[in-house]
Order: C-alpha cells, then structure tokens, then sequence
C-alpha cells in the first residue's frame, strides 16, 4: 500500500525525524485561511500530492520566492492532470498540495530501508549522493553507495555509522539517532519502503528529509489501523479497486483480451501464451482457490466493464476448486451479463468432464479448447475476426 | 526413492482444527499411505479431542514425542502462523511445511533470523505454498492428489495451479512425478528452486527436472548459477510474467519488478546460460521433458 508525501512526512514527524515546515491544502479557501503564513518567509516550495514518482518532470514540484509566485503554482498544480514518466498517458488529478518551507542546502544525500530478499535481512541504503534515483546513482557512481543488512532481532542499536559519517561531515550521533528513528519506523508500520530521497544536510549542518516515500506491506495491514486510515482510493485503478472489495486479484493491461485465471502463476503464464501468440492481455486475474459463482460473476462485471476487452478467455485448473462449480458461474454470468463477446474456456482437472458438459448444454456460445496453447490460438484469432 | 517425504514419513498438522486445515488433512488422510502418515494434530485449545482418528495435543513438542514426527505441516491462520512455525523450529522438526497464505514480511524475517541465530536445522517449505507430494506415497499439503502419477520427473514451482499445470502434462503423457515441491510465491521462504534441484539431482529415483519460477527476487538466477556447474540432470524451464508490468505485484507476494530487478528475462537468460531447456510457452513442458528422457 502506497501513501502521499505528506502523510509520510507527519509520520516522520511522530517519530521526531527534522522535516521541513509545511502546509497540506486541498483548495484555493485552504490556502486563503493559511495567507499569513506565507508572508514572512520567502522560498517555498510548492508540491502536487500523488501517489506516482518522477512529479516533478511533469511540472507538478515549484519553487516560488514571492508570494504572487506562490499562490499562482499553487493554484496551476492543484487540479491539474499531472503526468510523470511513472503514471501513464492519462496522468493524475491533483487533489492536494503540500506547501513547504525552502531549506538551504549543503548536500543532497540518500537513505531507504527495505527488504533485501535474497540475503533475508532489512537493508539500510545509504548514498552520499542524492536528489536522483538511486537505480541513477547505483549507475553512475556505485562507489559512493553503502549497504547495511540489518538482523531484525538485533536491530541498529550496535551498527557503526563512523566511515559514512566522516564521509558527510555530520555528528556520528546525529546520523545514529536519525538512522534508529527510520528502522523503528520501518519495523514498527510494517514498512516495504522507507525512502528518503534526498535526505538534506542544511547548512548549518542538521540532517532533514526533504521527500519521503513509504509503501506497506499489504499483508501486514490487518494490525496496522493507522496505516489503513492514509489509504487514498482515488490513487487506485478503479478495476483493481472493484476486485479487491471482492478479494480477487486483478491488475489491469493493456490489451484487449481478458482472462480470468486461477492461482497467480497460472495467471502470469495465461498472459504470456497469449502474448507468445500474438495477442495482448488486458489483465491480470486470478479468481483465488475458492472462488464462488458470486466472485465468478464479479470478476466477469469487472472484465467487461473494460471497453477495450473484445475476447474474454478463461483458464482454470481445477484443483479444490471443482470445474463444475466454475462452470455454472461462467454460464450464470455470461447470461446474466448478456455477454456478446466471444467466450473461450480451458477446463482441466477437478470433474473437468462435467464442467464441460455444463458448458455444452447451456444456450452460449462458448469455445471449449483442451490446453492453454490453443485456448490463447482461438482467442487470439477470435480479436482478429472482431477487428 | 524420492525426496524430502515418503510413505514412512510421519507427520503432525499445526491448526487441523481450523476449516482449512480440517479439509485439507482428510484430503491428505484419504491419499495413498496417508492414513500411516497423519498421526497427530496440535491446536493448545483443543487437546484431547481427536479429529479422524487422529489425536489432537497442546504443543508441536508433545505431539512429536507421541508420534514420532519429522515432518509438520502448517495451516495457522496468518497472523498466528510465524508463532506456529516459531513452536516446530523449538520441537527441532526436520521439515516444516507452511501452507499459510498472507503472512506479513516481517514475522517470516523474524523466523528466518531466528533460526540463523539458533543454528537451527529445521528445512521450511512457503510459506504460500501448495505443499509437496510423492505420488502413490504421501501428499502432505493442498493440491488435487488424483491428477498426480508415480514416475521419474521432479517438478519444482514457485506457484500453486502452474505446478498443477505440469504436473498434469506429465501425468497425460505418461511420464509422472518422483516428487513435485511447491516453494511457495513470497518474497522471504524457505527452500529455494536452488535446494530443490540439489535433492533432485541426488536422488537415485528423479531422471529430470522442471523447474517454473516467475518474476520476482533472484532465487531462479542463483539456482541456474549453481545448476551451471553441478546439475547432472536435464532441466526444463520455464519463468511465469513475461508480460508483468514493472512495480505491480502480481497475486502472489513476491512476484513483483522492482527497481529493473527480477525480471523473466533476466531469469531466463541465466537458466539458458546454465544449460536448462527454457521454453514461453507453459504448455509444451511434457512435450520438452519427454523428448529428453
């Protein structure tokens, strides 16, 4: 689960991390009430709150140094349609911006916590260059990056930070107590990612995050009430949003051949036969291992609720989920649904003759196929026939 | 011969009170030598009661001592299920198979460090995952016995219905499964595709090997790394997401893109690199092995 900047930067705040002082304002009678704060400070930095990186590219980050300046970013970034190289052609309505203090910078740095799966310990990224991705400065300077793996049950609390410290030319102390405050924060929200980038050395030396970016882990979201209460609907595919009220697992494409699948690898290796032949998926879907005719129903609504879906091709593979069971939903949604589009099933596993035979008898015209190669064949070809 | 269970290996079922683990373990009850196998359960509200015949006691330890197990299987709900896992690696459990789907990142951090700190000899297999079955012998987990055949290839996957998948090829062409391991589909387990090819490879009893992975992690360059050099065996392989947009995870935990790395290209440049028989296409894995053996 992903959450704003500014919501990152309040729960940096509860922890005690230096943030640069700031508003959070959703419309222009906002920003009127906040006026006075404005008038004695000269630069602020005007920013759009969305989810997706890279705003700043997109013209969604200004820097103002008078208050007429101000109050016209302000008011040209909130509403706008902002769209970063991470969010798609259509971009992202601005629905609130976060006005912050301009902070005199001596160095721009690097720092993230997250969790390194092959060596199965939490990794603290550290780089002496910030202000870029890292993936940018892993490219060009990998010198100047320092990993720390971290054991979970020792914490930080015996980590030396003297090397990095000298590098930067900050207290050792500083640098430990900002360090131990992220990994708490990390550990204790049940962070994926903690990243600080850039994290600031002011000039008169104190270390301050300027950005701040915090995903969750989704499996850890039923003891983290509080993180649960930032989630902002509006940053989420209305697809994606609509499946998961019903607990299926979808991630919209975008081709134009629909799937519904059950179990994840199934689902990403139905989208990679369809490809393989030609064709272009328009999701992914997996319907879980139980799925009910009620969820069978909702995940055919979702996928045809997408104009660009002209095929629907269903991959199931029955194993504690029986086919007859699929069956029956199939027949009762596509109906239900007065479905035109043409229908492939492969069936296989679990009472896989009486699925079909389901699939036989009903009134719709649904393509049977034996094996994922020709059901992606005939879904492929049915696209080409409808084009 | 087959690897890491047989048809004299004993287990316990942590959570066969709950629904699930109710269902599954008459499943795995009714398969083959099963009823020689599932010899007790532990749920420390329920002890004394027996489901199935099978007695129910307080804690992993006392049901071991009972039964002598080696094996336990877990079906605790996630919240509680790094507890369970914690209590089998305090029993000393050989292999500790953890169905459990949706288990924070964190608690599985915790396990793994736990153990590197008490030099603990448990194996863990998921969590999320099917579990592992040798045909004819003994499934000890949630996939449909019946589709299963005793036969020469081992299957080794990261994905619960993909294994089904071919698994089922083998069965239909007539070849079947020394053994077939789910490893699981999140982002910190235990057994890795790595581990898996090395008992297969050993094994008197396996003469090939599929091997599925998907996007995600680098469990599946590292097992072709050490495949380059060591594995005898041929190997059939196959990497689920080459269409999976980066930074999107997709169903399973950690099947996910992220910052360029694990990447089905990546993966299957290294596993063509170490000499296995990559193939796009999931539904001509049969077709491949058979024509190797």
């Amino acid at each position: 689960m992903k959450i704003h900047e500014y919501q990152a930067k309040e729960i940096l705040k509860k922890y005690g991390v230096p943030v640069p002082k700031g508003f959070y304002l959703k419309s222009e009678a906002e920003f009127n009430s906040q006026k006075k704060s404005f008038e004695n400070v000269n630069t602020w930095v005007v920013k759009a709150q969305i989810h997706a990186g890279g705003r700043g590219k997109g013209g969604g980050v200004k820097v103002t140094n008078n208050f007429t300046d101000l109050q016209s970013s302000f008011n040209s970034i909130l509403g706008m349609q902002l769209i970063t190289p991470q969010n798609g052609p259509e971009g992202q309505k601005v629905k609130g911006v976060l006005i912050e203090e301009g902070v005199a910078i001596e160095k721009e740095l690097y720092i993230a916590f997250l969790v390194d799966r092959a060596e199965q310990k939490i990794c603290m990224i550290f780089s002496t260059e910030g202000g870029t991705s890292i993936e940018e400065i892993a490219e060009k300077s990998p010198e100047k990056i320092f990993k720390v793996m971290i054991d979970p049950n020792k914490g930080v609390e015996n980590i030396q930070f003297d090397h990095i410290t000298s590098l930067i030319k900050v207290n050792v102390d500083e640098f430990k107590n900002l360090v131990e405050k992220l990994y708490n924060i990390f550990t204790e929200t049940d962070a994926s990612l903690v990243e600080i980038n850039p994290l600031i050395k002011s000039n008169d030396s104190k270390l301050i995050a300027l950005d701040a970016k915090m995903n969750f882990d989704s499996n850890a979201l039923f003891r983290q009430n509080e993180i649960v209460a930032l989630r902002d609907f509006d940053e989420e595919d209305k697809y994606e949003l609509e499946a998961s009220n019903y607990d299926l697992s979808y991630i919209s494409l975008d081709g134009n051949i629909a799937c519904m699948v059950n179990g994840a690898g199934l689902a990403m290796a139905t989208m990679d036969t369809i490809k393989l032949f030609g064709g272009e998926p328009a999701n992914f879907l997996d319907v879980g291992g139980g799925a009910s005719v009620e969820k069978v129903k909702k995940a055919f609504e979702i996928m045809v609720s997408n104009p660009k879906v002209s095929v629907i091709f269903v991959n199931i593979f029955g194993g504690i989920m029986k086919c007859d069971v699929i069956a029956e939903g199939i027949v009762k949604a596509a109906e239900e649904l007065n479905l035109e589009i043409p229908l492939i099933v492969r069936m296989k596993g679990t009472n896989e003759d009486l699925g079909k035979e389901i699939l036989d008898k009903s009134p719709l015209k649904i393509q049977s196929a034996d094996d994922m190669e020709s059901a992606a064949k005939i879904s492929v070809n049915a696209t080409n026939l409808g084009a | 011969m087959s690897i890491l269970i047989n048809k004299h290996t004993k287990v316990i079922t942590q959570g066969i009170t709950g629904k699930t683990g109710q269902f599954h373990t008459l499943q795995c009850l009714k398969y083959a030598f099963g009823k020689d196998c599932f010899l007790a359960g532990v749920n420390p509200k329920k002890a004394g009661e027996v489901f199935e015949g099978i007695p129910v006691f307080a804690s992993v330890n006392e049901a071991k001592e009972k039964v002598q197990a080696s094996v336990s299987v877990i079906y605790v709900p996630p919240f509680a299920a790094s507890k369970a896992i914690t209590e089998a690696i305090d029993a000393e459990i050989d292999l500790i198979i953890c169905i459990t789907e949706g288990i924070p990142v964190k608690d599985m951090l915790f396990v793994k460090n736990y153990m590197l700190k008490k030099k603990s000899k448990s194996l863990i297999l998921g969590p999320n995952c099917p579990g592992l079955i040798t045909p004819d012998e003994i499934k000890i987990g949630i996939m449909p016995g019946h589709i299963h055949k005793k036969g020469r290839i081992g299957v080794v996957s990261r994905s619960g219905t993909l294994t089904y998948e071919a698994v089922a090829q083998l069965t239909d062409i007539g070849l079947g499964q020394s053994s077939a391991i789910g490893i699981g589909g999140d982002p910190i387990n235990g057994l890795k595709h790595l581990d898996i090819l090395q008992l297969f490879n050993d094994d008197a009893d396996t003469d090939a090997v599929i091997m599925i992975g998907e996007i995600g992690g680098t469990d599946e360059e590292e097992a072709a790394a050490w495949a380059k050099i060591n594995m005898k065996k041929p190997v059939v392989g196959f990497i689920a997401g080459v269409t999976a947009p980066p930074g999107k995870r997709m169903g399973h935990a950690g099947a996910i893109i992220s910052g360029g790395k694990g990447t089905a290209e990546n993966k299957l440049n290294a596993m063509e690199d170490a000499g296995m028989h990559i193939t796009k296409n999931p539904s001509e894995l049969g077709k491949i092995i058979k024509r190797l053996v």
